[in-house]
Formats: structure tokens, sequence, C-alpha cells
């Protein structure tokens, strides 16, 4: 009966692991599986739906793996049966083609349905209008630009719940990637393009985002603060903020744009188009011929 | 003039660390006790006339899997030191460009420089022996492939101490590896040492497919060949298609660098993306390359150790050529999170989720080889059954990050290094480990000692659940790959604390083993018999090691497990025939080009490192001279006499004790 206990021990195995998360308040960390915002929600959910499908193949195997090595080990006084010539059972053969294929078409409809579903760039379903916040990855820090209430942030982004956020999203640096795992993934900040990326926060709190895909040096201190306030908190902020912070001028964007970790930071007002010009100085329609370096002193001296 | 060599040997030699200086001082030492040893027992001429110029498969495939042991060290070092720095938060062990460099090289030296030979070794001490060959197909072309791979690798390893190692990830992503962000020439010698080394495995790949369809012995039909050379054959149809895209990417990336071209710069019209796509139509397929093989040992162990007939061979042979075929059609599921669209992000994983149906099957086809077999635990077959769970719920995970969707969550986060590292780990190492222990009483004659293997595999199994289990958790909680520390806040410290101890519980395997060989060597009992484990195909059924030429007289196929069935034949006193007579063997003779002409190579990428036109063209015209001299040298084989073949077999079947 020794095989039973295994398999019995086996089992509890992933108990005693969920036991000790919950009781000890880890699940909290895990920011993945602790949704705050519908876009989190919908990919938590898949990625629950899509290891327990996985898991009625994988567990069996696992157990069966487990029965045949024990029952078919050499020893003396074996009763198992012993038939070397055995190769073949179109039966068997196609029940193991059969199950795989078939765990693997169900996930496949829910991946195809997911993946129109949750199209970063397809708007929120919300009857608020959409906020946009543009975002750009700049050598090693976050800015972010507020086209409509006229500001602009450094490594902190703050935004009323309950309305989806339209996140533009580009990059004066290398490739990075932005994210806020608990409200929702990522999407690659790149030079010469704005990528679109709706989010929402159901609830009032402060989460945390970072840059997730390396970009050098000080990569590793691109983490920013997010936060997501009530209505006329936000508001108040904004009016905060144009009251007492500094102006950001093309010469400061060109001074925070330097390679260099940035602390935060917030400016009452930035330069008109200064997100278009970074996403279009780099695309090539407009610069054919032209060294970057040509391109910065052209654009600054407007 | 003392100040301006001051100044260039500032440059040239990577200052400023204690680490690199410790390595810079073992390096000489090494180096200077090596050089020793060889002149005081005068062994020069023994290096050059038996390994350097050798075209012998066996001894090729030696030096590969001696080379791949020095880099899965090296690499593996790498991965202590990063984990040594991750091991608490805000620890400041290793500076972030420091950092950066080492998480570079070690996943370069991991797959292109220790997976890669260590496979081309089993290739080569396997394969025909398999198939009943005396040798592959092109014999010089193969000992080409092995010293270019050997310069590349050492070009790659040199930037250790000059230069500057490569700091852009294991796939040089630009812009980021472009000239504007990227200047040092570290860039230069990972795209140099990946070329050189290239052009090498492209030619071993074209080398074992014209081997196994045109070398096979008499009577061997293609369905009658063992699983091995089959995995071979797929692995190498990829890498055929595949290093093509690699060699012209990163010489599009080098025009980028080196000549002022805007394929993949920010600037002037370039597209980095094109890049990404490139890379990585060579890098999926990769992947797939390196773990094919692994299974088809497998299918050997299994079948030898369950002493039973592999279960569903057509089956297995069908699941690897659309593995392989696959391969080339999942690219863009490393990067659905760079806006390509609902349609193609929908059609990628589509793909990506096909290959775990031939995949599933295959390990089906494993599980019902043993059972109703008679299963013993060798430590070959220790091996394959720690990889079948581990490689399963590697395989599930990779399953879950296909889900387009939900991998905007997992993408670059620690749940994907846990992933990648679950299956090559779980699928490749443990592949070429089972593959060779089964194979090394073949290669040299004796077993390694069980007792210390069976350490080993322990020590290994449970460092690699402690070190990879902790990082999906990890991932979950946010962390993402290449960060070089991180702050108290985020409660990560926990799981990576118990990574490092798995890391450092496989770094204690990797002494153990190296402990096994030392021990087995020393404690030497000789293999007589050819066949230790009492194995079922070709290659068991000639001495061990096996002589020169192979097989003295060449065998008739007439099974699939042709040896196994020739000892129930023996058995049952129905011996065949009386083996027909010798024949002199037509025999390829050793050449030093491939060893200088390599080493010209490694000149001229020395070269394009540093843009030394006069170091270029002097290597790329000892290349061409190399490759002149050969063309026109026509004494290249020769005939083993009939009487020696006698000698050679009485030798190995009369050792005295």
């Amino acid at each position: 009966m020794k095989a039973s206990k295994a398999v019995r021990w086996a089992a509890s195995l992933p108990m005693l692991l969920l036991l000790i998360l919950t009781t000890t308040g880890c699940t909290e960390k895990f920011v993945v599986l602790d949704p705050k915002g519908p876009i989190a929600e919908q990919q938590r959910d898949l990625i629950i739906i899509s290891t327990v499908l996985t898991s009625i193949v994988i567990v069996p195997v696992l157990i069966l793996t487990a029965i045949i090595i024990w029952r078919y080990r050499d020893r003396k006084g074996r009763k198992a049966k012993y038939t070397p010539g055995w190769e073949h059972s179109t039966k068997l053969e196609v029940i193991w083609w059969g199950i795989p294929i078939v765990i693997i078409t169900i996930l496949a409809i829910i991946t195809v349905k997911g993946t129109y579903a949750l199209e970063p760039s397809k708007p929120l379903v919300s009857d608020k209008k959409p906020m946009t916040i543009q975002v750009t990855s700049l050598d090693w820090k976050w800015l972010f630009q507020y086209p409509e209430q006229g500001i602009a942030t450094v490594n902190y982004v703050k935004f009323p719940e309950d309305v989806p956020i339209r996140f533009e999203i580009t990059a004066d640096s290398p490739m990075n990637s932005f994210w806020i795992p608990q409200l929702g993934g990522q999407m690659y900040a790149m030079s010469g393009m704005a990528m679109t990326l709706y989010l929402q926060a159901d609830e009032q709190g402060a989460y945390w985002g970072s840059g997730a895909n390396f970009t050098g040096k000080d990569f590793t201190k691109m983490y920013f603060d997010v936060h997501a306030a009530p209505q006329d908190e936000f508001e108040q902020w904004v009016s905060e903020v144009k009251a007492s912070s500094p102006v950001l001028t093309l010469d400061g964007y060109k001074r925070l744009s330097e390679p260099a970790a940035s602390d935060i930071r917030t400016f009452s007002a930035f330069p008109e188009g200064l997100f278009e010009m970074t996403v279009t100085k780099y695309a090539s329609s407009h610069n054919h011929g032209l060294s970057w370096e040509d391109i910065q002193k052209v654009q600054i001296e407007e | 003039m003392w100040e301006k060599v001051k100044s260039f040997a500032s440059d040239f030699f990577v200052t400023g660390d204690p680490l690199i200086y410790g390595a810079d001082v073992s390096i000489v030492l090494a180096a200077i006790s090596i050089v020793f040893v060889m002149t005081y027992f005068k062994k020069w001429g023994w290096l050059w006339r038996e390994w350097l110029t050798s075209v012998d498969h066996k001894k090729i495939g030696i030096m590969y899997i001696l080379a791949s042991f020095l880099m899965l060290f090296r690499g593996g070092v790498d991965a202590l030191l990063m984990r040594a720095q991750l091991v608490v938060p805000e620890m400041e062990f290793l500076t972030p460009d420091h950092y950066n460099q080492i998480f570079t090289t070690h996943g370069v030296i991991m797959i292109l420089f220790m997976a890669m030979p260590f496979m081309f070794g089993l290739f080569n001490v396997i394969v025909p022996l398999q198939i009943g060959a005396r040798d592959v197909a092109f014999p010089f072309l193969n000992a080409l492939s092995f010293w270019l791979f050997f310069s590349g690798a050492m070009l790659f390893n040199l930037s250790f101490v000059i230069g500057g190692s490569p700091d852009a990830g294991w796939l040089a992503y630009p812009p980021y590896s472009g000239l504007m962000h990227n200047p040092g020439p570290g860039q230069d010698f990972y795209i140099w040492g990946i070329q050189i080394s290239g052009i090498g495995s492209l030619m071993t790949g074209i080398n074992f497919i014209v081997t196994i369809l045109k070398m096979r012995a008499p009577g061997m039909k293609l369905m009658k060949m063992p699983m091995f050379p089959w995995s071979v054959l797929s692995s190498c149809i990829a890498i055929i298609f595949s290093f093509p895209i690699l060699t012209a990417t990163l010489a599009l990336l080098f025009l980028d660098r080196y000549a002022g071209a805007h394929f993949f710069t920010l600037d002037g019209g370039g597209n980095p993306m094109m890049y990404i796509n490139l890379i990585w139509m060579w890098g999926h397929p990769e992947v797939y390359i390196i773990v094919l093989p692994a299974f088809g040992i497998f299918s050997e162990i299994v079948s030898t150790f369950a002493k039973k007939k592999l279960f569903g061979y057509k089956s297995m042979v069908y699941a690897m050529m659309i593995i392989s075929i696959l391969s080339f059609l999942v690219w863009a599921h490393h990067f659905f999170t760079m806006g390509s669209g609902a349609d193609v992000n929908a059609f990628f994983a589509l793909t990506t989720m096909l290959i775990a149906i031939p995949t599933g099957a295959k390990v089906f086809n494993w599980l019902f080889t043993m059972f109703r077999g008679k299963i013993t635990f060798e430590t070959p077959m220790l091996w394959t059954i720690g990889f079948i769970p581990c490689f399963v719920t590697g395989g599930m995970t990779g399953v879950l990050l296909s889900v387009a969707p939900a991998d905007f969550q997992f993408h670059n986060s620690y749940f994907l290094v846990a992933h990648f590292h679950h299956v090559i780990i779980g699928g490749v190492v443990f592949g070429y480990f089972a593959g060779l222990y089964y194979w090394w009483p073949k290669l040299f004659g004796f077993k390694l000692h069980e007792r210390i293997g069976k350490w080993a595999f322990w020590l290994w199994n449970i460092g690699f659940y402690l070190c990879f289990m902790p990082q999906y958790a990890l991932g979950l909680m946010g962390m993402t790959r290449r960060v070089a520390t991180y702050g108290w806040d985020k409660g990560w410290w926990e799981m990576n604390l118990v990574s490092t101890i798995g890391a450092g519980l496989m770094g204690i395997a990797f002494v153990v083993q190296v402990w096994q060989i030392v021990y087995s060597v020393k404690h030497l009992r000789k293999d007589r018999t050819g066949d230790p484990w009492n194995g079922r195909t070709l290659e068991w059924s000639i001495p061990s090691p096996a002589p020169l030429y192979n097989f003295a007289t060449l065998p008739q196929v007439t099974a699939q497990d042709e040896w196994w069935e020739e000892k129930l034949l023996r058995d049952n006193g129905q011996s065949s025939s009386v083996p027909p007579a010798l024949e002199p063997i037509h025999m390829p003779k050793n050449s030093g080009i491939p060893f200088v002409m390599s080493m010209f190579w490694f000149a001229a990428g020395f070269g394009f490192v540093f843009q030394w036109l006069w170091l270029i063209i002097a290597g790329l015209v000892g290349v061409a001279v190399c490759m002149l001299v050969h063309s026109f040298n026509y004494d290249n084989d020769y005939y083993i006499s009939v009487d020696e073949i006698k000698r050679t077999e009485a030798a190995i079947r009369e050792v005295p004790n």
C-alpha cells in the first residue's frame, strides 16, 4: 500500500502550500492574482481557467507515471506482467493523441475569445469618458503627461477610480515595457510609435508599476507609484500640482531625458505637443536621411 | 610612449573589478601550468596528431563534450554570481553594469556554447555507431565545424578579460544593442563569437542530415533506424533552416554598428521590431533544436532499461517531425505584448498550443514503454525518470504562457524565467546528462560510478526544484527578469533566498559530477563486454571504446532493435551466419587545416571587434588560403589493411586483466 500513501502525500503538498500562503498573509504579495481592475481580473481568470484545464491532463499523467514506475520495477517475485515485444496499440495511441487535442481545442477557443476581448487598444465598456495619459519611457524613469489636465509627472501616476484610462505609450530610450500588475498586463514602450493600452482601477488604492523590459544600467530603478483616487481627490491634486509645481520646458525635458534615475517629480505644465514630437522624431517618414542629433536640434529650436 | 601604452591597456583590458582581477590571475596560472605539464611530459606532438588534427567523429565528439563541460562551469559560475546578488534585497555584491554582463553571458554561453556543443558531441559519438557507419559523411567538415565552434566560443569568452563583456541580454535586442546605447566592444564580441560558431553549427546540421540519409548500414531502412538518429535528423532539419536567419540577422546588426547602416537603429528609418522578429525566427526553432535530441536519448534509454521495445515508434517519428516544422510557426509568442493586434496574437497562440499535442503523445509513449516492462534504475534511467514529471509540468506552464491575453501578465516576469529554465534544464540538460551516462562506457570503455552518480542526480533535482519553483511565485508577485536588485517593500526576499539555496545545490551537484568522473577514472573498472547495459542498438555490438573504423565489417540490418534481436537469436542458438570476410577499410586522413583555418577566423573576428583593419584582412586572407590549400589537396584518404584490422580486433579482445 506504499503507492497510495505516496499519492496521498503528493496530493497534500499543494494543500499545505495553500494553507501556508493564506495563513501568513502571503496572498497579497501575489499581485497578479490580486487584481484591482477589470483587465487584470479577466487575465487572472484566464490564468486560473487554463491552469485547471491543463491540470486535467497533467495530474493524472503524474500519478500514472508514479504508478507505472512503481509497479513495473524489476524485483524478485514480481507479479506484474512483462511483455517485451508489445510495441503498438492503435486504440491507446488514438486516446493519447486525442486527449491533448480535446484539451487544447477547448483552451484554444478560450484563448482566441480572450485575445480579441482583451486586445489592449480596445476601449473599455464604461459610462464614463476615458481619460488619456501619455507615457514616455526615458533612461531610466517614466514621464507621464496629462493632456487634458495639462500637468506632467515623473515616476508617479494618479488617476480617478472607476474611469477607463487610455495610456498612450512611447519611448525616448531603448524599448521598455509598461506594467501595472494589479491593473493589467504590460505593453511595450517603443520609440517612433504610440501604443495604446486601456486600464482601469475599480477601487481606490496605491499600486505600483514597473519597466518590465531591460533598458540598461539603472533599469532596476524604473518602478513607479500608481494611485487611484476618488474623482474629487484627483481634481484637487491636479490643482495643487498646477499651483505649486515648476513648469517642464523643452530644455527641462532635454535634461530630464539624460540617462539617470529619478525621484518622483511633478510639473504644472509641459510644452505643447511634446509627446507627439517624441513619437515623430524617430518615425522614419519624418527624418529620412537626417541623423538623430540633427532632428533633435531642429525640433528644439522651433 | 609609456603613457600611450598605459592608456591603450586600460581600454583594452577590463579593469577595476577585483572579481575579474582574480579571474585574470587564475587564467594566467592555469595557462602556465598547462603549458608546463604539456612540455614536461612532451605531449605537444601527441596533442597535435591525436586531437587537434583528428577527423575521427569519436574524438571530435569527446572534444565537444569536454568544451561544453568547461562552458557549463563558466555559465554556472555566472548563474551563482547572479543568485548571490539576488539573495537578499538591496544587495551590493555586483554593480548593475556587472550584473547586466553576467546575465547576458550566462544566457549566451548556456544555450550556444554549452547546450549546442554538448548536443553536437553526442551526435558525433553516437550517430555513426548507431546507424552502422564508419564516420560521418564529411569528416573534414566535421572537424572544421568543431574548431569554428571552439574559436567562436573562445572569442566570446575573451570579452571577459579583454574589452568588456556584452550586456544587452542573450538576444541583444536593438536599439539597446545598437551603437547609440552600446558603443563598447562587448556587443561586437557577441556578434562575432556567435557568427563564427554559427557557421560551424550550420555545417554540422548539413553533415548529419547527409550522414543519416546516406550512410546507414545495408538493410537499415529509415523506419528501422533507432530513435536517436531520428531525433538528430529532425533537429538538423531545424538547424539548416534556422541558422541562416541568425547569421543574416547578426550580419545586419553588425552593419548597423560597423558601417553605419540603419536596419535596426532608432533613427534613419531603422526598425528594431524587425530584429526582434528575425532573431526569434531563429531563437524559437533553436530551443526545439536542442530539446529534440534529448527526446531521442530518452527514447533509447527508456527502452533499454525497461527491457522492452519502444512503444509507438511511428507516432514518435511523426511527433518529432511535426514539432520540427511547427517550431518555425510560433516565434511571435515571444512578444505578444508588442502590439501586433489580436489576429496575429491569436494565430501564434494557437500554433504554440498545437506543439503540446505531439509532445504530450511522446510522453504517453515513454510511459507505455515502461508499462509492462522490467524497469531498473541505473543513472541514465534515473535522469529519464526525473525528466518526465519535470518536463510535463514545465510544458504545462508553457501552455499557460501561450494563452496570449494571460501572457500580458507573465511576459518578462520571473514566471517566464522559471518556465524556460524548467524545460531547458528538465528537458535538455537532464537529457544530455542521461545520454552522457548512458554512452560513457561506449566512449571510454568503463562505467561512471553509480553511487556518486545517484548523489549528483538527487542534488541536481532537489536543487532544481528549490531554485525554480519559487521563481514562478516571484513572477506572480510581479518581479521582472534582469533586475539587478530589489527593495524590501515588495516581499520578494523569502522566495529569492530559497531560489539561491537551490542554485547552490545545483552548483554542488556539478562538483559531485566532476568528482564522479575523477573517481571513476581512478578506480577504473574496465568493461569488456562492449554492452554493459544490455543494449538494443548497433553501437553496443562493437567493443568499447570503438576502434578507429568502428565496424570491422558493416552489419546487415534486419530489425529495428538489431542488436537485441541478434542477442535473442544467439540465446536460442540460432546465431547468424559466419561474419563476412574482412576487406580493407577506406578512411579519411587527419588534417591540420580545420584547426589553422579556425584560428584565422578567430583573428579576423578579433580584428572586427576592435576594428583593426590589418588583422581583419590578415585573418580573412588566411581563411581563403586554407580553403585553397584544402581544395588542391588530393591526398586525403587511405586504406586500413586487412592485416591491421585483424591485429586491432585481436588486441581489443585479448587485453590482459
